[in-house]
């Protein structure tokens, strides 16, 4: 499954590139890709766990810059 | 400004103003940081305390961390005031960067509001106002004059001009009759239309251009990798540089700590690798997002990487160079005038379907008038026979004229002749013939003044209909006679005959050439307002049907890189330079600010220059 999300308070594009490169080492996750310039995480990854690979993501981002939050919707 | 580029402004200030204080208060030796260290606070608090919580999460070397480290060292080794300084000026930077980015940002998010936030769905004879997602296919919306039309449909009524400008960067109006195809993103400019909606909002034209447009940055250029790899490496080599600088020189030469832990501090400073990575991506994002409001879309950046170094370029003439659609190119009579055989043909046609037919009626202009037309025969291979105003009149081809025993002149030109006779003696010709795009031949002489350093034409049609338009566009090359499977193979030859850098770029309509402009380096899809299986395979769209788009795009492709080029080259020779002199005690802290957040700026300026291109 596909899906784009909206991220806020993202300040920098090396932290941007920072973001991808974690994302992309979690488990399941197929592709992903994290825009400086739009504020959007684009992300595939298994459908199945889904929710799981988000909560990940989440920590992950939150770990490289913690003012920045990714919108849940 | 934001609210929180207000705040930080307003510490600038504060800082700004404490420093001063603290340069001018008779205060001496310790005394003087009861001043510097809230100045030192106030302007770069922030900075220490996300470098903390940095350090907390394990996240060491990012660009707070290293200024915390490259300040505090600074107080360490007494050079209060430049502490204080440096944090204020990397500040400033960050301010400055932050507001360039946001609003670059921001002009390009304006480039692509073509989306209109609301529909005037018409349900039960009343007008409600929903958004476009809640329209389902088979709904009738009404657009009014001056509104963006929201979703993609059929005319049902009324009658319009249309503006497709944000679509295609074309300024000439469409106009939309009941049964014509409406697009969403143009604007209705003077009638009210009621539409029959046929795509939901999530696949209507707009949608998919501005998807397309936004995941652009997913399909990323060699530059763009190199950079994000450059980036991994460079920050901790500069700072395991900046260790050893501070420790083995003083070990050796038996130098005061203090000057080279100096030194060390200020290639902390410009380790961050800040410039590069923002401003390669933003000069792409510029690039691609002022192209689109050309009616030009790129793919991602690494079809614009591939379009800059376009070296050859292969058209595919049907539709692409000509209009694919026949047409009357001249009329040559004996014995009467140019308008009366215009007229007798297209009588003596006017019962037939074919599509030479429609070409004389269109070219007559109005609706032939039946009566007078009886005994009508159609013969394939042959012609028409028909009795007009009580004569008897053939047209068609030589060999119906043959039969009426008369032989026509000869005719060089490509195309399709017609030749007509009435009553037995010959009336003249008109020669019917797809016809070359206003634009091919400028579009050609400008690729080859870009330096494309060859124009190739593939067709399916014969040598006799194909060489003749590939001479007088200009075309290199022109290769005739080819099945769909031949086109595949003369653009693997083509990529055979590519040196260095170059790239071969294919352009087609989109229709039945799919193969080939996946082959190509990048293919570019034209004339794909409206179709979904030319973007799907292309790396460029062209949205409309100009050839002239395509110099553009390259000239557009070049610039940016140009662009991209100049800020990598421009950051790492400022950063190599100031780490050199910094190494050799020159080049204080100040430089070093400069090399980071200045060039980042400088860089961020520059590349906002793509989304301005003509």
């Amino acid at each position: 499954m596909k899906k784009v999300f909206k991220m806020e308070d993202l300040d920098c594009a090396n932290c941007a590139a920072k973001m991808e490169a974690a994302i992309l080492k979690i488990d399941g996750v197929a592709a992903a890709n994290v825009s400086f310039m739009s504020q959007k995480l684009t992300i595939e990854a298994d459908d199945s766990r889904f929710d799981d690979i988000m909560k990940e993501v989440v920590r992950v981002c939150k770990k490289v810059e913690p003012d920045c939050t990714i919108l849940l919707k | 400004m934001t609210r929180k580029q207000k705040k930080s402004l307003f510490r600038i200030i504060a800082g700004l103003v404490l420093l001063a204080a603290a340069l001018f208060a008779p205060l001496e030796g310790y005394w003087s940081l009861l001043l510097f260290v809230p100045a030192y606070l106030i302007a770069g608090g922030d900075v220490v305390w996300n470098a903390v919580r940095g350090i907390l999460r394990g996240q060491l070397f990012d660009e707070n961390f290293l200024m915390t480290i490259a300040t505090t060292g600074a107080f360490f080794v007494g050079e209060y005031e430049e502490a204080v300084a440096v944090m204020l000026f990397f500040q400033v930077g960050e301010l400055f960067q932050n507001i360039a980015v946001s609003r670059s940002r921001r002009s390009i998010a304006d480039l692509m509001d073509i989306r209109p936030d609301s529909a005037n769905l018409l349900r039960d004879g009343e007008l409600v106002e929903v958004s476009p997602e809640e329209v389902e296919t088979g709904d009738l919306i009404l657009v009014k004059a001056g509104e963006r039309i929201p979703l993609d449909g059929i005319v049902e009524s009324g009658s319009s001009m249309a503006d497709t400008s944000a679509l295609t960067g074309e300024s000439v109006p469409r106009s939309l009759t009941p049964g014509s195809e409406a697009l969403s993103g143009c604007v209705n400019l003077n009638g009210v239309l009621e539409i029959r909606v046929t795509k939901p909002a999530s696949e209507s034209t707009v949608s998919r251009i501005l998807d397309l447009v936004e995941n652009a940055s997913s399909r990323k250029a060699k530059v763009e990798n190199f950079i994000t790899r450059f980036a991994r490496v460079y920050t901790p080599c500069v700072v395991i540089a900046a260790a050893v600088l501070a420790v083995l020189p003083p070990l050796i030469l038996r130098q005061p700590f203090s000057d080279w832990i100096y030194r060390a501090l200020s290639f902390l400073v410009i380790s961050c690798p800040c410039a590069l990575v923002i401003s390669v991506p933003l000069s792409f994002f510029g690039g691609i997002g002022g192209a689109s409001k050309k009616g030009i879309l790129f793919k991602g950046s690494s079809a614009l990487e591939t379009l800059g170094n376009a070296g050859i370029v292969v058209f595919d003439k049907t539709g692409t160079l000509t209009k694919g659609v026949f047409e009357v190119q001249k009329i040559c009579p004996q014995g009467i005038s140019e308008p009366a055989l215009l007229e007798t043909c297209a009588l003596a046609e006017s019962y037939s379907d074919h599509p030479i037919s429609h070409s004389l009626k269109a070219a007559y202009g109005s609706e032939p008038d039946r009566s007078r037309v009886t005994d009508y025969t159609e013969e394939a291979g042959y012609g028409i026979s028909a009795t007009v105003d009580g004569k008897t009149v053939c047209c068609g081809s030589r060999k119906l004229m043959a039969k009426l025993g008369l032989t026509p002149p000869e005719v060089a030109e490509p195309g399709t002749v017609i030749h007509a006779a009435a009553d037995g003696v010959y009336l003249g010709y008109i020669l019917i013939a797809d016809q070359v795009k206003e634009d091919a031949a400028e579009a050609i002489a400008k690729l080859k003044a870009l330096g494309v350093r060859k124009t190739v034409m593939l067709t399916g049609d014969t040598a006799a209909a194909g060489k003749p338009v590939a001479a007088k566009l200009g075309l290199d090359e022109a290769y005739t006679d080819l099945l769909p499977d031949g086109k595949v193979a003369k653009v693997e030859d083509l990529l055979k005959q590519k040196t260095g850098k170059e790239r071969l770029i294919f352009v087609g309509d989109g229709i039945n050439d799919a193969p080939v402009l996946a082959l190509a380096d990048a293919g570019a899809a034209m004339g794909a307002l409206g179709s979904d299986a030319a973007i799907e395979a292309a790396d460029v769209v062209l949205m409309d049907d100009k050839p002239g788009k395509l110099p553009t795009a390259v000239s557009i492709a070049r610039r940016t890189m140009a662009i991209v080029r100049q800020n990598i080259v421009f950051a790492l020779a400022v950063k190599g330079l100031i780490l050199l002199l910094g190494a050799m005690g020159i080049a204080n802290m100040w430089a070093a600010v400069f090399a980071d957040v200045g060039v980042a700026v400088i860089a961020i300026l520059n590349a906002m220059r793509t989304y301005r291109l003509k």
